[in-house]
């Protein structure tokens, strides 16, 4: 098969690069770059990686750029974006 | 406060294939899909189709989504906005969608659901852990995205969904060690599983998850045998080193803004859930809303574009437009229908369209 990737490009992760092509969502740029875990249940605090990776089930919750609960695995990716691991519910700035 | 003919919600092969019906008679049609691709499920999938030629039988999936797309785009009077969730359906008849990070409102003459289901889970210790995926999720990594899912895997769920991604996960060098099945028989063509039994992959009837293990990620996966009343035997137990376990044991509608528009409901098993009461020409309990694809029951994505067709059919004779032919045209895709769900799963999908048709 033919994948067509778009330029290489990067942002952060809980403060450290991660390198990606532009056309991909957080949740496969973080995939590709062997991140299994992205969100952490609100009660138990488990682990919680790529369910649905289409937008329903919203097991990858995290914070991009200041915003809580984003489903990354519908965010494209952006150069310079900042993503961040989310250990609670999230909170409105 | 957008005033259109259609709003389509949906820009699956349902979804599409309504659009293209709808469109061709003039009529304004807005479509809406909240992904930024159109194409729906179809893009990830790399397998021919089966069917007829009407149905783009031979063609892989993503080919016939581009082919539905590029019909869809050519018709100045379909509209089709990416990225655009519809959010909610009033009582006045008012749709309102976050088009693009705007909220909109929408008042359309009619309005055609396919919204498409979603991979359904099943309940087991571990099953939250990241590595336990919908069949979906490592199909859209690895044929969307080009990214190799795992090492080595183990699917649970024979039916086409569970074998047909099984091979598309050897085709990207992924070892498939299991595929387990709870019931006694494959679910799927027999064909599909020939192929992996050929590649010496094992199919497991009878077989479910007893537990998936790890901490911060999947690192095994226990399966064993199951009674007849679906209940584990201990001692029968076999654990296999996996970083991902796929489970692809069927979907579910999603009916949200059905419920919320007020249509009435049907807990219908063999259409995957919930679904909405219709008639034959796929009219919900509200007059101008018609439904099309998993939404209206789970099935394969032929039988989603032919309904599509119909849908977009009703809605125009909804609209009052008379198109020559119409009858014709309406006996074909009828027709279309039953013969695609001809055969063994077919009698499952009848008997549950039985239910919810009025």
């Amino acid at each position: 098969m033919d994948f067509k990737r778009g330029e290489e490009i990067v942002f952060t992760f809980d403060g450290k690069p991660v390198s990606a092509f532009e056309g991909e969502t957080v949740a496969v740029a973080l995939y590709a770059a062997n991140v299994r875990k992205l969100a952490t249940s609100h009660d138990k605090h488990r682990a919680r990686g790529i369910y649905c990776a289409i937008g329903n089930c919203a097991s990858c919750m995290m914070i991009v750029d200041g915003t809580p609960n984003v489903k990354t695995c519908v965010e494209p990716v952006r150069a310079g974006m900042v993503v961040e691991s989310q250990p609670d519910k999230g909170k409105l700035t | 406060m957008i005033h259109t003919d259609v709003l389509i919600v949906g820009a699956g092969p349902a979804g599409l294939s309504a659009a293209i019906e709808i469109g061709a008679t003039g009529a304004n049609v807005i479509l809406l899909e909240r992904s930024n691709v159109a194409g729906g499920q179809l893009i990830k999938q790399t397998h021919m189709f089966f069917g007829s030629e009407k149905q783009y039988a031979s063609y892989r999936g993503y080919e016939i989504s581009d082919i539905l797309l590029k019909e869809a785009e050519s018709m100045p009077n379909v509209c089709i906005k990416l990225q655009a969730t519809v959010l909610a359906a009033y009582d006045d008849g008012t749709w309102t969608a976050d088009i693009e990070g705007e909220y909109t409102k929408i008042k359309p003459k009619v309005v055609v659901v396919a919204t498409g289901a979603a991979e359904k889970s099943l309940p087991f210790p571990g099953n939250d852990l990241p590595g336990v995926c919908g069949a979906g999720a490592l199909q859209t990594l690895m044929n969307q995205y080009g990214v190799k899912p795992a090492e080595n895997v183990v699917m649970l769920g024979a039916g086409n969904i569970g074998l047909i991604v099984s091979y598309q996960l050897l085709q990207a060098n992924v070892n498939v060690l299991a595929l387990a099945e709870g019931s006694q028989k494959i679910g799927g063509y027999l064909v599909h599983a020939s192929k992996l039994r050929r590649l010496g992959v094992p199919i497991m009837t009878g077989y479910t998850v007893k537990e998936a293990l790890g901490t911060t990620a999947l690192e095994a996966v226990t399966l064993w045998k199951i009674d007849e009343n679906w209940q584990g035997i201990a001692g029968s137990e076999i654990t296999f080193s996996v970083d991902a376990l796929c489970i692809a044991v069927g979907l579910s509608p999603l009916a949200e803004l059905l419920w919320q528009a007020g249509c009435k409901m049907l807990y219908v098993p063999s259409l995957g859930g919930y679904v909405p009461y219709r008639d034959k020409s796929l009219c919900t309990s509200i007059e101008n809303i018609f439904i099309a694809g998993d939404v209206a029951g789970v099935e394969e994505a032929s039988a989603a574009m032919v309904e599509g067709r119909l849908a977009g059919l009703s809605a125009i004779k909804h609209l009052g437009i008379d198109l020559p032919n119409q009858s014709a045209t309406e006996a074909d895709y009828y027709a279309q229908l039953a013969s695609l769900r001809n055969g063994h799963s077919g009698e499952k999908i009848l008997s549950g369209l039985s239910k919810a048709t009025l």
